[in-house]
């Protein structure tokens, strides 16, 4: 038999017709299909048990109650807790990103030791026993010199028991100077500590409030704690109450507000007390608070000085509007003003603050319903005094390096005057710790921290991340995350009621870090003697369990604790303190730079999707900015089209910024919500630290800018500073 | 007279047609046999379970049948194969002399570790399947999808498709693709049967499970007519 050319054929066409009624094509293909779909590169989560931990975020002051899901022992989303009094199941951006900052490539995993020059960022990982015995060592040299004093902290906030724990270890070493970080809070503190004589914070009835007349807070831009205000937001909007906003630029909060009235910029307080004289004049303030010491002073101040023409010279509004505007706020049932720019993260001029406070009390809304609330801390912490040794009492009786309570008698901390104190020689600190901040980033004229912080020989930073203040210190003691950690977080920025929340362990560290509340007391306990001594717990949870003794349970077991009756504490108000008496010739706060060769004016606005604070914004946040903010790599900057065709610049065009503190390439963005002659940047960008997906983007306000220092609270003032817009 | 048919009268002398055939013939059977026979046992790679587990012998043991160790979750999800956790509650120590037994506690109790169980039943990760839906609501049998399972005595060799990396339950032992019992395939087509046919039950507001992920043909139902058929819109509701 010859096999041939057509047996071979005729072999492939059996074959192919037999193949065709198998199985073989058909299930390659399923299967091909099933593989195309499973490439091994594709990432698959394993799925686990599902299930929710009650914690609090920390993120942001705004102290927002979260409940966050758990495939297994891994987090994959972040969300409001329901039943939380300040955000009642909401949530904002970053905080629903929490998580990214947990699994974050820019954490710091374990101690670090530099080992290059600062800044270099080259470092050697160093056990614990290592990094605490280091630190203490260098802290018993500083003190055996007797220079105790010479050492500082840089903390987020004052309240709670992490800042109190390094308030206590600085006491016990020997040292005044426990800084925080500024906010507006410092400001309303103030206000109220002079105006009614309580020490408390402002909080904000603003639920039921019906008339918000905001100079210049971004409700709905992160002012406050951010969630809580864009429900209130809601509820106004839903029950037809009205939000006049007044601002210079048209931000989300004014283009969402009923009325926007834009101002010129820095005269805020004239526009409050320009009110105040309408509302006088026409009787239409309370009667009863007009029985208050310093009324009659306050009155002839505002009639004498205020008139409607003169302020609405001031503030470039018509005066038909400020009397309008005057009438319908007293008229209201419940009106409320307030202020605090943007966000609220800086201080501000203190007059404004008095003056938008004098407004609230001519229309009797101190401590009313949808008022303004004297809000006193939760008063917890009640450990025993600390016991000084010769140097601590040495020591504390020492002067602040940043003047406060001595050159400024009513300020706690002005870390704002701390890199002109120490750049000029009048002050110099040998040590500095810096936890829950990022001072090099997010102070103003961050350059010039920047040099302060080169000055001071030893700075140890207890950051999670390694960001812009971690990155430029001699030694890391990774705090966790916070949602690694047990923390308690008392009542929150501007919020009307007593409340503790308790922030706990989601998953297990991650990393070798540790609770900086655990570091301190370590150092402590090296540090021995009277120091050691303050510190009698064994860990941070016990010092924290037995701070908040019967709450305990009920924290662990509804994550927050509230005082059923909604405290406020009420002192003589007076309508004119001294402090007030500089109102009787206004002056904005002064811009830095010359007119001839700055003839613009720039000012920073914030977005709730952009984070300026200690934590930056995590990639799902960064996303989230629009491109008339961030194009690129570049902020934009925002300027009216009219100033934009006096400089020849066009939408989208690089341009050239330059302030007195610093210069950045940004883009035009052609805008008709900022007044002219004015731009903008936001607030958040241009970090040089963290991940790819944040660094290098923008620039930093931060960097163009400097501190004002208000002449009564000393704390930083500044709203904005003179610039030059010149085309690339 | 004609040529032709001489020709191929002569082809067919010379027993070149025969050959022809018998060659189709052949090709015809080897691609059967290797589409029948050999390219199922290519296919799948053949796996033993790390224990050889007795349905039998544990479903005697505890009290709640098959919802002891697969039960929901308060959330109503599911816990399918159970976690060592569980396991231990019983198997903290050797109870019996059975060597899978000892075998467990030593490798996997006592050095906490999970067990690496090959799961029979596990779809392609781009499919949401919920047991609360098919147990609770339409209260279906587990034996429905996963045959007889309590009633067995060893563990049976897990196939694993070699292209996919898929168990061959998913297809149906029938390399055919035919089946003649419910369990026998688990592809779409087979969850396609039922939802093609039945009618769900109840309103959106009687779910069992969170009411967040309701999927949308539930959401989308128009009074009694409503059905578990896929709607247009309703391939997120299996597919990811």
């Amino acid at each position: 038999m010859k096999v041939g050319r057509r047996s071979f054929l005729s072999f492939i066409i059996g074959g192919a017709a037999g193949t065709a009624i198998t199985p073989l094509p058909w299930k390659l293909m399923d299967d091909a299909s099933i593989w195309s779909q499973n490439w091994p590169w594709t990432p698959v989560p394993p799925d686990g048990e599902y299930s929710y931990v009650n914690s609090v975020c920390t993120l942001c002051p705004g102290g927002c109650g979260i409940s966050v899901r758990k495939v297994d022992d891994r987090v994959v989303k972040i969300e409001g807790m329901k039943g939380y009094p300040v955000n009642a199941g909401g949530i904002c951006v970053l905080g629903l990103s929490g998580h990214q900052l947990l699994y974050s490539p820019t954490r710091v995993k374990s101690p670090l030791k530099r080992v290059g020059k600062r800044g270099e960022g080259k470092w050697e990982k160093i056990s614990w026993d290592e990094a605490i015995s280091e630190v203490a060592k260098k802290l018993s040299e500083i003190r055996s010199k007797g220079e105790s004093h010479s050492v500082g902290s840089i903390v987020n906030a004052d309240s709670g028991t992490i800042p109190n724990l390094f308030k206590r270890f600085l006491t016990a070493y020997g040292s005044p100077n426990f800084m925080t970080m500024p906010s507006m809070q410092d400001s309303y503190k103030m206000t109220l500590q002079l105006m009614q004589g309580v020490n408390a914070q402002a909080g904000f009835d603003a639920e039921n409030a019906d008339f918000i007349l905001s100079f210049g807070s971004g409700i709905i831009d992160g002012w406050g704690s951010p969630v809580r205000m864009f429900k209130a937001n809601s509820t106004w909007k839903a029950n037809g109450k009205k939000v006049v906003q007044i601002e210079p630029r048209l931000s989300n909060t004014a283009a969402k507000s009923d009325k926007w009235i834009p101002i010129k910029p820095g005269t805020e307080a004239a526009l409050a007390l320009g009110l105040a004289n309408v509302i006088i004049t026409n009787s239409q303030h309370s009667q009863k608070i007009s029985q208050s010491s310093g009324f009659e002073s306050f009155k002839k101040l505002v009639q004498n000085e205020y008139s409607t023409d003169k302020v609405s010279q001031i503030t470039g509004i018509d005066s038909a509007s400020i009397v309008s505007l005057a009438k319908t706020f007293a008229s209201a049932s419940k009106p409320l003003a307030i202020c605090g720019r943007g966000q609220g993260s800086t201080p501000g001029s203190l007059n404004e603050f008095m003056a938008v406070h004098a407004l609230n009390a001519l229309v009797g809304n101190i401590n009313e319903q949808g008022g303004v609330w004297a809000v006193p801390e939760v008063d917890y912490i009640k450990w025993p005094e600390v016991n000084l040794d010769e140097t601590a009492t040495n020591g504390v009786q020492k002067e602040r390096v940043d003047g406060a309570g001595s050159e400024y008698p009513h300020a706690k901390s002005l870390l704002n005057r701390l890199a002109e104190v120490v750049n000029s020689g009048d002050g110099s600190l040998e040590a500095l710790f810096v936890t829950g901040a990022n001072p090099l980033y997010s102070m103003p004229d961050s350059k010039a921290m920047k040099k302060a912080f080169d000055s001071i020989p030893f700075v140890v930073s207890f950051s999670s991340y390694m960001d812009e203040t971690a990155s430029n210190s001699d030694l890391i003691l990774p705090n966790h995350v916070c949602l690694e950690r047990y923390e308690d977080v008392p009542t929150t920025a501007g919020l009307q009621k007593n409340i503790i929340g308790l922030t706990r362990p989601v998953v297990k560290p991650q990393f070798s870090t540790k609770n900086v509340g655990d570091t301190i007391m370590l150092i402590a306990k090296a540090l021995g003697g009277s120091i050691a001594e303050a510190f009698p717990w064994d860990s941070y949870e016990a010092c924290l369990k037995e701070t908040l003794g019967a709450k305990w349970d009920v924290l662990v077991e509804n994550g927050f604790w509230s005082d059923s009756n909604s405290k406020t504490v009420s002192g003589e108000f007076n309508f004119y303190p001294k402090a007030m008496e500089s109102l009787s010739n206004f002056s904005p706060v002064s811009l830095e730079g010359s007119t001839a060769s700055y003839p613009l004016v720039l000012i920073p606005y914030d977005s709730i999707r952009l984070a300026n604070g200690y934590i930056g914004d995590p990639p799902f946040v960064i996303k989230a900015v629009e491109d008339t903010v961030l194009n690129g790599k570049a902020a934009c900057v925002e300027v009216n089209p009219k100033t934009g065709k006096e400089l020849g610049l066009t939408e989208g065009r690089y341009a050239s910024l330059h302030t007195p503190r610093g210069k950045a390439k940004v883009k035009v963005h052609l805008y008709e919500g900022i007044m002219p002659g004015i731009i903008a940047l936001p607030r958040g960008l241009g970090h040089t630290a963290y991940d790819k997906y944040l660094a290098g983007k923008g620039c930093n306000f931060n960097e163009l800018i400097g501190p004002a220092e208000d002449p009564v609270s000393g704390l930083d003032a500044a709203w904005g500073i003179r610039a030059r817009l010149t085309k690339v | 007279m004609s040529t032709q048919d001489d020709k191929a009268k002569e082809v067919s002398a010379d027993g070149a047609a025969g050959p022809i055939i018998l060659f189709f013939i052949l090709g015809l059977a080897a691609s059967l046999v290797l589409g029948w026979v050999i390219f199922p046992k290519l296919l799948y790679s053949q796996k033993k379970q790390p224990i050889d587990f007795n349905h039998v012998l544990h479903v005697e043991a505890v009290d709640e049948g098959c919802e002891s160790c697969h039960f929901f979750r308060e959330d109503g999800s599911f816990s399918g194969v159970p976690k060592l956790a569980q396991c231990v509650e019983c198997h903290g120590d050797v109870q019996g002399e059975n060597p899978n037994e000892i075998k467990f506690v030593n490798d996997y109790v006592a050095n906490g570790r999970e067990v690496p169980w090959l799961v029979y039943a596990r779809q392609p990760d781009c499919v949401f399947f919920s047991h609360a839906a098919h147990v609770k609501k339409a209260e279906m049998e587990c034996s429905t999808c996963h045959e007889h399972i309590g009633e067995s005595e060893h563990s049976r060799v897990y196939e694993e498709n070699r292209i996919t990396g898929y168990s061959r339950d998913i297809w149906g032992k029938n390399i055919s693709g035919l089946k003649s019992n419910t369990w026998d395939r688990m592809k779409m087509d087979d969850c396609a049967e039922c939802h093609a046919t039945k009618e769900i039950k109840t309103d959106v507001e009687t779910l069992p499970w969170p009411l967040n992920w309701a999927p949308l043909p539930y959401e989308k139902q128009t009074g009694n007519q409503a059905s578990i058929k896929t709607v247009k819109e309703a391939c997120f509701v299996c597919h990811k």
